[in-house]
């Protein structure tokens, strides 16, 4: 394949992130929030120009907290345009998706060894 | 390679993988997202789509002049022709480096970017330094690339955005007159399809 970057020339340079033309995803996290982002608008639950929109002001606010921005937080920038997004169409809330994560945290606190965790709406709550 | 299968050890889920989750489960109760559809996704983008649908793209232009002409006029519709359309109906439109000029595509709000026919941005072109440079200092950036232009060269920057995704069509290299489209398209890089390389003679 000729899909390589320069490496030896890119290397001197600290503030320039390159890639070797591998995988564009880090992490399976990533290419999740990235295919549910895709689902959400090809079902019309935002225009793709609004979703631009919320990933640069998310960028933008991440600079401005000093943020390097070097492209390897970028998914994270992703991850919080898309609640952010979700939360102002009124399509969840705030609170729906923290008590699923807690849901998760439990799931993923209960699962045996070597198991996948086992999602249990409400685990979390109080009393459950 | 992060991989999936169980280990003997478990390691706690990270906040982040947490919130995709809570996400995943809150929008397929709604009904909102199919996690079938995530998981192709997921797949079609890792795996299926990358610049190789870009190449084939401008390996057709160097071969059939007719089929240039409509890629310089109306590149969506030329680039439909091969069967790559974008998933969110923007437009594309081509650039054609020449012997006086280099395009080189960036998008300084976030990482627009062509993924049907280029896949997904390489990180460097999501970062900020590129972005910000590439804008200021073309020349620089390039020469960081490892490409150094001649000094009359004129260098346009094209900024992408959420309607408008530019591909760079680069100058087919010296010496391969004889080569098919296929072998041709192999000669294109993902680099060069956004400006960041020149294609060096065979």
């Amino acid at each position: 394949m000729n899909d390589q970057i320069k490496g030896s020339d890119l290397k001197h340079t600290p503030h320039l992130p390159h890639d070797e033309g591998g995988p564009v995803f880090n992490a399976p996290w990533e290419a999740k929030a990235f295919a549910i982002t895709v689902d959400l608008h090809k079902r019309g639950v935002f225009d793709w120009s609004e979703w631009c929109d919320t990933l640069a002001d998310e960028i933008r606010s991440a600079q401005a907290a000093g943020d390097p921005d070097l492209g390897d937080t970028y998914y994270a920038h992703w991850l919080n345009a898309l609640e952010t997004l979700i939360t102002a169409k009124k399509v969840s809330t705030a609170e729906s998706l923290l008590a699923a994560k807690d849901d998760w945290r439990a799931a993923d606190e209960h699962r045996g060894f070597g198991e996948a965790p086992v999602f249990v709406k409400g685990a979390a709550q109080p009393g459950a | 390679m992060p991989h999936d299968h169980p280990h003997a050890h478990n390691k706690p889920l990270s906040d982040v993988e947490l919130r995709v989750k809570a996400l995943e489960s809150v929008l397929s109760d709604k009904g909102l997202i199919d996690p079938e559809a995530i998981d192709l996704i997921v797949e079609t983008y890792e795996t299926k789509i990358g610049p190789r649908n870009g190449a084939r793209v401008v390996a057709k232009a160097w071969c059939d002049p007719a089929y240039k002409d409509r890629l310089l006029t109306d590149a969506t519709a030329a680039i439909s022709e091969l069967g790559f359309s974008g998933v969110q109906g923007e437009d594309m439109v081509v650039v054609e480096n020449t012997e006086t000029v280099h395009n080189i595509v960036v998008c300084t709000l976030c990482s627009c970017y062509p993924w049907p026919t280029l896949g997904l941005p390489p990180v460097w072109y999501r970062a900020a330094p590129y972005r910000a440079k590439v804008v200021k200092d073309p020349r620089g950036v390039l020469e960081e690339f490892g490409v150094t232009l001649p000094e009359d060269t004129e260098i346009r920057v094209w900024d992408s955005n959420a309607e408008l995704r530019y591909l760079v069509l680069p100058k087919r290299p010296a010496g391969t007159d004889g080569l098919t489209e296929e072998q041709l398209s192999e000669l294109v890089t993902r680099d060069a399809m956004i400006g960041t390389d020149v294609l060096a003679a065979r």
